[in-house]
């Protein structure tokens, strides 16, 4: 058994272990001891499930051998990010706050890619309670970017991209309320996807912004992408912001449509995401993104959206606000830690005081002002009419254009420390992921080639509400043309 | 601070408010240009689809079990979660 028999993606692995010709327990194992070699360096994951791995896989073979149907991400490793529960196995959040609770009840996706066949390996590292872009604010330390571990492999959903990218699972999940799918996947050099608000389920997905949060798929290829997020979409009567089967068919329906190219797709590049704070290295690449598609058959043309100027300033006063209020459950009454004290309010502030992060409760601090009476319509309320100006800006966008296309990032991957200073100079970062995630859209990052240090830079798909589908076609004529990760820009 | 601090059920030193301090202000300084639009006419997005109220059939189904989660709090009596005193104590 040699690492080179086993397939990489998990389309060739599920095909692999449903036709009987690989065990799902020797992909396991494969994937396990390549965890052991590099996981000491890259710390993606906050916990290890070898044991459990192994029962799962043997359950996969089992069903495979009685001439069951194993599931389409049959013996697939996968992993999940730590803030999805998973019950019974500690979901920490990467906070002090809840480590060593052990969930009552599995997440949605986590039943369903289980129900897949998939195999879950382990739960990784984020920036606490995902708030973040480097995963520098985990109370267990920081996950390190597989091609340089000297750099940051992006945030919140660090982990799940830093085990894509070094080979621990073939695809992982993630959350992104602001781009912590889409800005790790462009730092690691691999695809990530934040699906359209509603389409998967958030239950047990531990909340940070509702408006906002949607839970998503990593891979190294977008068919990967495709497939994954295949599995985890669809109605859940336990989310009531989950959108009917009967609306989403097409977006669905992802893996049918990767050869169908982009011949007279209408591409916009979007002006506003371009120019200042975007790095020149970044920015050549989109172009030559944009080219790749104009050279496959589709129309690529500029587009003007305004209102994406006021996208970082409104998220920044939205999501916090948003988590002061999720975050108030975190009182040491139900679950997670307490710090005891003679009155229950002294015990609520000792807990929170003693188990929240530094990040956190600037965040906590921040949505907390801007709600306060007196502030609430200058601020919060006013960020809420910006995301209409917002939505309203896509619209008319989405009238003369398909898809858009911009950087996913503004620059490759920094180095530990250089932003943890400043909360402003990190929460740039986010200035290309956040406007679909207030208009609740879908949006992808695949990787295009490096930038002029040779690390990965990501180009970001967007698509209107439940635009899987087209965001996917283009996704896929871009993979085909992109540049080779090790090709730095010239 | 120490006022949004109080609301927030959060304890911060001197030196965590004056670096909250400072840091907030250069972030509600960058929201500056949303507070500055003039935005009477436009209605507020709270969230991003059209979602009604969802209602199921009121039939009685199983939940979370009662035990499960009661072993995963910090101190139980009764078959209920215990806390200190919450009578006669200040907001």
């Amino acid at each position: 058994m040699s690492e080179s028999v086993i397939p990489t993606t998990a389309v060739e692995i599920s095909r692999a272990v449903r036709a009987g010709e690989l065990s799902a327990r020797e992909v396991l194992e494969v994937h396990l001891s390549v965890i052991d070699g590099r996981e000491g360096e890259i710390n993606a994951f906050n916990l290890v499930l070898a044991d459990e791995a192994r029962i799962a896989a043997d359950a996969v073979d089992r069903r495979v051998a009685d001439g069951g149907d194993p599931g389409l991400l049959a013996g697939v490793p996968l992993a999940v990010k730590d803030n999805l529960c998973t019950r019974g196995i500690p979901t920490t959040c990467s906070s002090r706050i809840l480590e060593g609770w052990r969930p009552p009840y599995d997440a949605t996706v986590v039943s369903r890619v289980s129900a897949a066949g998939a195999i879950s390996v382990g739960k990784t590292n984020l920036d606490e309670f995902a708030m973040g872009s480097s995963t520098e604010n985990s109370a267990f330390g920081p996950t390190r970017n597989p091609r340089d571990i000297s750099r940051v492999p992006g945030g919140s959903s660090g982990g799940s991209a830093a085990a894509v990218a070094a080979g621990f699972a073939p695809i992982s999940l993630g959350s992104d309320t602001g781009g912590s799918i889409r800005q790790p996947a462009a730092l690691c050099g691999v695809v990530g996807v934040k699906p359209t608000y509603g389409l998967v389920s958030r239950y047990g997905l531990i909340a940070f912004a509702s408006s906002l949060d949607q839970v998503g798929p990593f891979s190294t290829t977008v068919a990967d992408s495709a497939l994954l997020l295949e599995a985890i979409a669809g109605h859940d009567p336990l989310d009531s912001t989950s959108i009917p089967d009967a609306d989403t068919g097409a977006a669905r329906s992802l893996l049918s449509v990767l050869h169908d190219g982009v011949a007279g797709l209408r591409v916009g590049l979007v002006t506003e995401l371009m120019g200042e704070g975007i790095a020149p290295d970044v920015a050549a690449r989109v172009r030559q993104a944009a080219e790749a598609l104009a050279a496959a058959g589709a129309e690529v043309g500029e587009v003007s959206i305004p209102a994406l100027s006021y996208g970082l300033s409104a998220y920044y006063l939205i999501a916090p606000a948003e988590a002061s209020s999720n975050l108030a459950r975190y009182d040491g009454v139900r679950y997670g830690m307490r710090v005891d004290a003679d009155t229950t309010a002294q015990m609520n502030t000792a807990t929170r005081t003693a188990g929240f992060g530094a990040e956190v409760k600037r965040r906590i601090m921040l949505g907390t002002y801007a709600l306060s009476a007196g502030y609430y319509d200058a601020y919060y309320g006013k960020a809420l009419k910006v995301r209409t100006l917002i939505c309203r800006d896509f619209a008319a966008a989405y009238q003369n254009f398909d898809v858009l296309l911009t950087p996913t990032s503004p620059t490759t991957a920094f180095r530990f420390g250089e932003k943890t200073a400043d909360p402003l100079s990190m929460y740039l970062n986010d200035i290309c992921t956040i406007p679909t995630n207030l208009a609740g859209h879908p949006a992808m990052s695949l990787p295009f080639g490096a930038g002029a240090d040779g690390m990965p830079v990501g180009v970001q798909l967007m698509a209107p509400a439940l635009g899987e589908a087209t965001m996917f076609r283009a996704a896929a004529v871009l993979e085909a043309a992109a540049p080779d990760l090790s090709e730095a820009l010239q | 601070m120490s006022k949004v601090a109080l609301l927030a059920r959060l304890e911060l030193t001197d030196a965590e408010l004056d670096t909250y301090t400072d840091q907030l202000a250069a972030i509600i300084d960058h929201a500056a240009d949303v507070a500055a639009l003039d935005l009477a006419d436009v209605p507020p997005t709270a969230h991003p689809l059209p979602i009604e109220n969802v209602l199921r059939p009121d039939v009685v189904t199983p939940s979370v079990d009662r035990d499960e989660v009661l072993s995963q709090a910090p101190s139980v009596e009764d078959r209920r979660f215990r806390v200190p005193a919450i009578l006669g104590e200040e907001p």
